[in-house]
């Protein structure tokens, strides 16, 4: 059960980290495990390249919500590069690859246990993907505005 | 041995209840005997499927290793006992649900597709723009999706019959809802979400003094009371043998014969014909034109074994013992202050379902403790969304009994809630 539900988990369950939402972010996603109905959404403010500001809202299982609060800590102050490469590292942490640079991604460590409860790793890993749709619409939002400008000129 | 599993062991060898024997029962199902993370198993997930006595799994291997052997065309000594075999067990399930003749008994994959089977005979040939389906709320999405569908294909309407505050289908403004262009009401017997059992045999009488046919979904009532489908006087009748002890990969439509006469083939091929030719083709008698290609011979005859085990039980026993247990969990499951408790107050007006939530934990956490105290619950939405979504919850936890369920494993369950529940709530660990 401790393996599960590790202390820094339930802190975050109980004391969630930067929930709510941004006055204005610039790129935010609502995301959905059918499942068994959690739901998380992620909003942002990047600028210049860099995670300024975090927020997540949602409702469902400890293991979502306290997933999604510790990745806003995780990412704060990153720029989209790194949050990129913590993704990665994640989303591989819990496919159960052992080839992670625990180092870099520091408290979320804690959640390696929920490998062991196989239906429980997609509450895990919603927020993750939830953010990284968020981060795809920022670089197609910048596309689009730089093939606008060019339609314009 | 730790308290809750002295409580068991009490439990399981304590008196009969509702005239079962359960410790005897017990013995006759292997899995019951095995741990789940050390501690010993407490199935709760009847609703979802039930355990399988060695009787039915016995009979599996009997008929694999002495009479295996195609049915209805073989000439041959093991195929004329494997064709009595299966065509005994529809004799079985006939008579099970009092139904008038095994000739009005399918044999499907299970309770979906036999609704599956009747919406795209039956509903496809009479419902159009001009007419409707009638649900309720309390339904599975095996009895919603396929009547979405159909009416979808056919511009007919779909309506709900909504529930009331003590979750009972709401019957006040039925004369509205059910009109002269009504042309089915589909209705679960038992819910499988909360247990409500609905008045089904007084909705049939009020359909069809509305010319409306009925179907009844009863996947959770057929494995845990008396049916008698005559008396229901209902036109379809769905259920699961894996719900009621047997195999799975078998269900069973019942149909009035008449309707089963003039109905469309579902699926067409072998066994479900008299004679093809190149153009075209004469449909076999009723059942078999609707039991196209081989069917599942060796459950439906398992499924017939398990009928047998639950009738040397008696359903009046059976039913009595699963209200016991449901009432003495209704009164533990109250006892605890934050639990909420869902579907009627009353043993007497549900089956042996239990829906409930903590207020601020989710299904899922609770459903994951439970699991490493042994204990077997459902949590989620139980395939009854639009319900869920009528209570404003993304799902509950859900314990259901059957008859080797012991008063002591409500004592595990109730048990083991409590850890769960001071386990997430205690900020100062
Ligand atoms: C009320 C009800 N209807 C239908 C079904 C579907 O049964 P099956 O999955 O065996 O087709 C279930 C099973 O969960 C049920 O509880």
């Amino acid at each position: 059960m401790d393996d599960l539900y590790r202390e820094v988990i339930l802190d975050h369950y109980r004391n969630p980290r930067y929930r709510g939402s941004l006055p204005s972010p610039t790129t935010s996603h609502e995301g959905y495990n059918p499942l068994c109905g959690d739901d998380v959404t992620v909003e942002l403010l990047v600028k210049g390249g860099i995670v300024e500001e975090v927020a997540f809202n949602g409702s469902g299982c400890s293991i979502s919500q306290s997933s999604a609060s510790m990745m806003t800590e995780a990412i704060r102050g990153k720029t989209v590069q790194e949050v990129e490469s913590l993704f990665r590292e994640f989303t591989a942490m819990m496919r159960g690859s052992d080839d992670i640079d625990f180092d870099s991604i520091g408290d979320l460590e804690a959640l390696e246990g929920v490998r062991k409860f196989p239906v429980r790793v997609k509450c895990a890993t919603l927020a993750w993907h939830t953010l990284q749709e968020a981060l795809r619409r920022l670089d197609q939002g910048e596309n689009q505005a730089a093939s606008n400008e060019r339609a314009i000129r | 041995m730790t308290e809750a599993e002295s409580v068991t062991n009490q439990g399981v060898t304590g008196k009969p209840s509702g005239g079962l024997d359960v410790a005897r029962i017990r013995e006759d199902f292997p899995i019951l005997a095995r741990d789940v993370y050390g501690k010993p198993l407490v199935y709760l997930d009847n609703a979802a499927t039930s355990q399988k006595p060695r009787q039915v799994i016995e009979a599996l291997v009997r008929y694999y290793e002495s009479y295996n052997a195609n049915i209805h065309r073989a000439v041959h000594c093991l195929g004329e006992e494997a064709t009595a075999a299966y065509e005994e067990a529809r004799a079985k399930v006939a008579r099970f649900i009092n139904a008038p003749s095994p000739e009005c008994i399918v044999f499907t994959r299970n309770t979906t597709e036999a609704i599956n089977l009747v919406a795209y005979t039956w509903g496809r040939a009479n419902v159009g723009p001009d007419s409707g389906v009638l649900l309720t709320l309390l339904e599975h999405h095996s009895n919603i999706i396929p009547w979405q569908r159909v009416t979808a294909e056919k511009g007919a309407s779909l309506r709900y019959i909504g529930i009331t505050e003590q979750q009972t289908l709401d019957l006040d403004g039925l004369e509205k809802l059910m009109d002269s262009r009504t042309r089915l009401l589909a209705v679960t017997q038992v819910s499988n979400a909360l247990g409500t059992i609905n008045p089904v045999q007084k909705l049939t009488a009020e359909a069809h003094r509305n010319g409306t046919m009925v179907l009844v979904d009863g996947a959770q009532s057929v494995p845990h009371m008396p049916v008698d489908v005559q008396a229901m006087d209902c036109d379809f009748f769905a259920f699961s043998s894996h719900k009621m002890l047997g195999p799975t990969g078998v269900g069973v439509l019942y149909a009035r014969p008449e309707l089963l006469e003039e109905m469309e083939p579902f699926l067409g091929g072998g066994e479900m014909i008299k004679r093809v030719t190149q153009e075209d083709a004469i449909w076999n008698d009723v059942p078999w034109k609707f039991e196209a290609g081989t069917p599942n011979i060796a459950d439906a005859i398992g499924l017939g074994v398990a009928i047998d085990y639950l009738s040397d039980l008696g359903m009046e026993n059976v039913r009595a013992h699963e209200m016991e247990i449901s009432e003495y969990a209704l009164r533990r499951l109250r006892q605890m202050e934050e639990v909420m408790i869902y579907g009627p107050p009353d043993p007497a007006d549900r089956g042996g379902v239990i829906s409930f939530n903590y207020p601020d934990l989710h299904p899922h956490d609770i459903g994951t403790v439970l699991d490493r105290h042994g204990v077997a619950v459902r949590a989620g939405h139980h395939c009854a969304q639009p319900l869920m979504h009528h209570l404003d919850v993304s799902g509950t936890v859900r314990a259901s009994f059957y008859v080797y369920n012991t008063l002591g494993e409500v004592d595990v369950l109730v048990d083991a809630l409590g850890q769960a529940h001071a386990f997430f709530s205690n900020d100062t660990k």
